[in-house]
């Protein structure tokens, strides 16, 4: 009997006013796992991330996180996003959500803060455990930078970054907040062939980790690249799950993709 | 230099001008004499007068302009003298040290007046480092601020008219109560954003103005409470001009507290998660922060340094009516912390002392000194509409190094 999923999800249904946007959909991620969720434009896929991190309530359905190690699930349904965070599920933004006007050490700061706790009374006394968290914050942060490689950008701008760099941002960012699921949703959107190859070695060095890896990808060289198992989307409906090879050959993939046939 | 084109715009601008000003500056009616005087010499004023101001502009642009392309590189260093001062530890120590002994000599070579004038501006500088909490961190556009004011000022007026407790009591009663409002107006806009909060907010701060105009049997109304008691200071009661020179430097002490508070709380992980929120709420809740709980500490602290002040103020007066709450007062205090530079100490500090003194001493102008400063006001905007001094993100170092890639 395999371990039980970290992630289960079953049934997830969102209705927005009269349109289904998630149709009745099952997932599983187990531990140590990259799973990709494809699929075309408009499928759901971002709507399916914003209902497991909080920021929608799905219509019905259950989404049961099992930290490693433990048999007891908690569900997140209904939960706030930051609740959901300090569970151990973190994810990154399509278009990118840095905070511009911060430096780059600063964003991955503000990941520390659901695992740190000084409050305002710690803020103006600065006392001795206040001032050793916040060292602790800073080293942690600097180690993190320097896993995605931005360690030596650590006092500039996010906003002066590159693109690329911004996007390993995010993720650095996300990794700050001790997550053993990383959601990672269309990382490599508008990189370049060398930013992508990077991102790709990123990955495979975050599963390694110890992370599970949940991502949103239309680069599908770097999806068969990365994944263990695929899930595609078409229309809020699951409409394949398996392996790269499976899917690459799957009639109803390629169907939602290219479209159908029509015979005359 | 000016081309034609510039030229023909100056003329059609102080035509338009003339046209403007005609009513104004042309006709006037003599009532005694029952008939209008045509000043028709005061219209050419006009026209030479924009022509010059209009052609002066455009120069000014201009020569900006190509500074800006020959040598961009001094412009920032020349901006940034201020923060180039504060920088460097040694220069730090000294020119907050001569601001001090100027401070502390200043009542001794001026008059109640100065003083007066010099205490009114420290008290609008906390309430700015106060709104800059509120607004300049976390980002939440407050325009009811004064509300939270006059929540301390008739906190003390009140304890002390009718149960006779003295000023060091109230004040930290007056802060209270002004936080404990801050977080019940906090509660319902909680989801509010921008241009709805903001409304709800100046709602918020007539709705306070009106029940102490009207509910008359608790605030005494618009007549106002007088005899509030001044600070003493140990059981010793000043007289006027003692009183005077006592409350300035009880300000004084509470502007550096002030300053110290806030400047550690900008650094703490408390601060960093204001500045997220007002970077990008959706990504900061997706972090970890809980927005709820940070709002309202924004809130209630901004507010509480207002309570201090509106117990000082107060004290100062003793005498407080509504009158003294009115939208205005949110308004200048809203554009201390503006016009200083957003979410920057030393910009707000800069701020509320050139915008409560320069229109005191622009009273040597007399009646042309609102214009002046409406004038100065529009200028800071058109040229540095960042704010006087805009804020630096503080830098954190490693202990260890991080050499960038291409230098390895």
């Amino acid at each position: 009997m395999m371990a039980t999923p970290i992630l289960q999800i079953s049934g997830l249904t969102m209705d927005f006013g009269g349109i289904r946007a998630l149709n009745r959909l099952d997932l599983e991620v187990h531990a140590g796992e990259i799973v990709a969720l494809i699929g075309p434009n408009g499928a759901g896929k971002t709507t399916f991330f914003n209902c497991l991190t909080g920021i929608y309530t799905p219509t019905a359905g259950e989404i049961l996180l099992t930290p490693p190690g433990s048999t007891k699930n908690v569900s997140l349904k209904g939960l706030k996003p930051n609740h959901v965070t300090e569970k151990g599920l973190a994810r990154t933004f399509q278009n990118i959500r840095l905070f511009s006007q911060m430096t780059v050490l600063e964003n991955v700061m503000i990941g520390r803060h659901c695992r740190t706790k000084a409050f305002i009374l710690g803020a103006i006394l600065r006392n001795a455990a206040t001032r050793r968290e916040e060292r602790q914050i800073v080293e942690m942060s600097y180690a993190i930078l320097d896993k995605v490689g931005l360690a030596h950008l650590a006092n500039e701008f996010a906003r002066n970054l590159p693109y690329g760099a911004q996007r390993r941002l995010e993720i650095a960012r996300a990794l700050a907040t001790e997550p053993f699921l990383l959601l990672l949703d269309e990382p490599a959107a508008g990189m370049n062939p060398q930013e992508t190859q990077e991102l790709d070695r990123l990955i495979k060095e975050i599963s390694t980790d110890g992370h599970s890896i949940l991502l949103i990808e239309h680069d599908m060289k770097l999806v068969m690249s990365l994944s263990d198992r695929i899930f595609v989307m078409d229309y809020g409906k699951k409409i394949a799950q398996g392996k790269p090879s499976e899917i690459r050959s799957n009639p109803a993939v390629i169907k939602a993709y290219l479209g159908e046939d029509v015979d005359a | 230099m000016l081309g034609f084109k510039e030229i023909k715009n100056g003329l059609l601008v102080s035509l338009w001008f003339v046209f403007l000003t005609f009513p104004l500056m042309v006709v006037k009616v003599d009532p005694v004499e029952r008939i209008v005087r045509w000043r028709w010499e005061n219209s050419l004023y006009v026209a030479i007068g924009t022509f010059a101001v209009f052609l002066l502009v455009k120069i000014i642009i201009q020569r900006r302009s190509r500074n800006a392309a020959v040598d961009k590189e001094a412009e920032q260093k020349k901006e940034s003298f201020i923060h180039r001062v504060l920088a460097s530890p040694r220069q730090k120590f000294t020119l907050i040290a001569l601001l001090l002994a100027v401070a502390i000599v200043f009542p001794l070579f001026s008059s109640s007046y100065q003083t007066n004038v010099m205490t009114t501006a420290l008290m609008y500088v906390v309430l700015g480092l106060g709104l800059n909490i509120v607004v300049g961190m976390a980002g939440l556009l407050d325009l009811g601020y004064v509300a939270f004011y006059a929540v301390g000022a008739y906190s003390y007026a009140l304890l002390n008219h009718h149960f006779d407790l003295g000023f060091w009591a109230v004040l930290p009663i007056g802060g209270g109560l002004a936080a404990i409002f801050g977080i019940l107006l906090g509660f319902p806009v909680l989801r509010l954003r921008g241009d709805y909060l903001a409304i709800v907010t100046l709602g918020f701060g007539e709705i306070i103005r009106l029940v102490l105009e009207n509910w008359s049997e608790f605030s005494k109304g618009p007549s106002g409470i007088s005899n509030i008691s001044r600070p003493g200071l140990f059981g010793i009661e000043f007289g006027l001009d003692g009183a005077i020179i006592y409350i300035y430097y009880l300000m004084i002490v509470f502007m550096i507290v002030t300053i110290f508070i806030v400047n550690r709380l900008q650094d703490s992980r408390l601060g960093r998660a204001w500045i997220a929120l007002r970077e990008d709420e959706i990504a900061c809740q997706a972090m970890g922060i809980d927005k709820r709980k940070t709002k309202l500490v924004a809130f209630s602290l901004g507010a509480f340094w207002a309570g201090i002040i509106g117990v000082v103020f107060a004290a100062k007066t003793t005498f407080i009516n509504p009158a003294s709450f009115t939208f205005l007062e949110s308004a200048i205090i809203l554009a201390i912390v503006v016009l200083g530079g957003m979410g920057s100490i030393v910009g707000v500090i800069f701020g509320a002392l050139i915008l409560i003194l320069l229109p005191e001493y622009l009273r040597a102008l007399s009646e042309y000194r609102m214009l002046a400063f409406g004038a100065i006001l529009v200028a800071m905007m058109v040229f540095r509409p960042q704010g006087l001094i805009s804020n630096i993100r503080r830098t954190y170092h490693s202990d260890k190094k991080f050499p960038s890639p291409t230098q390895q």
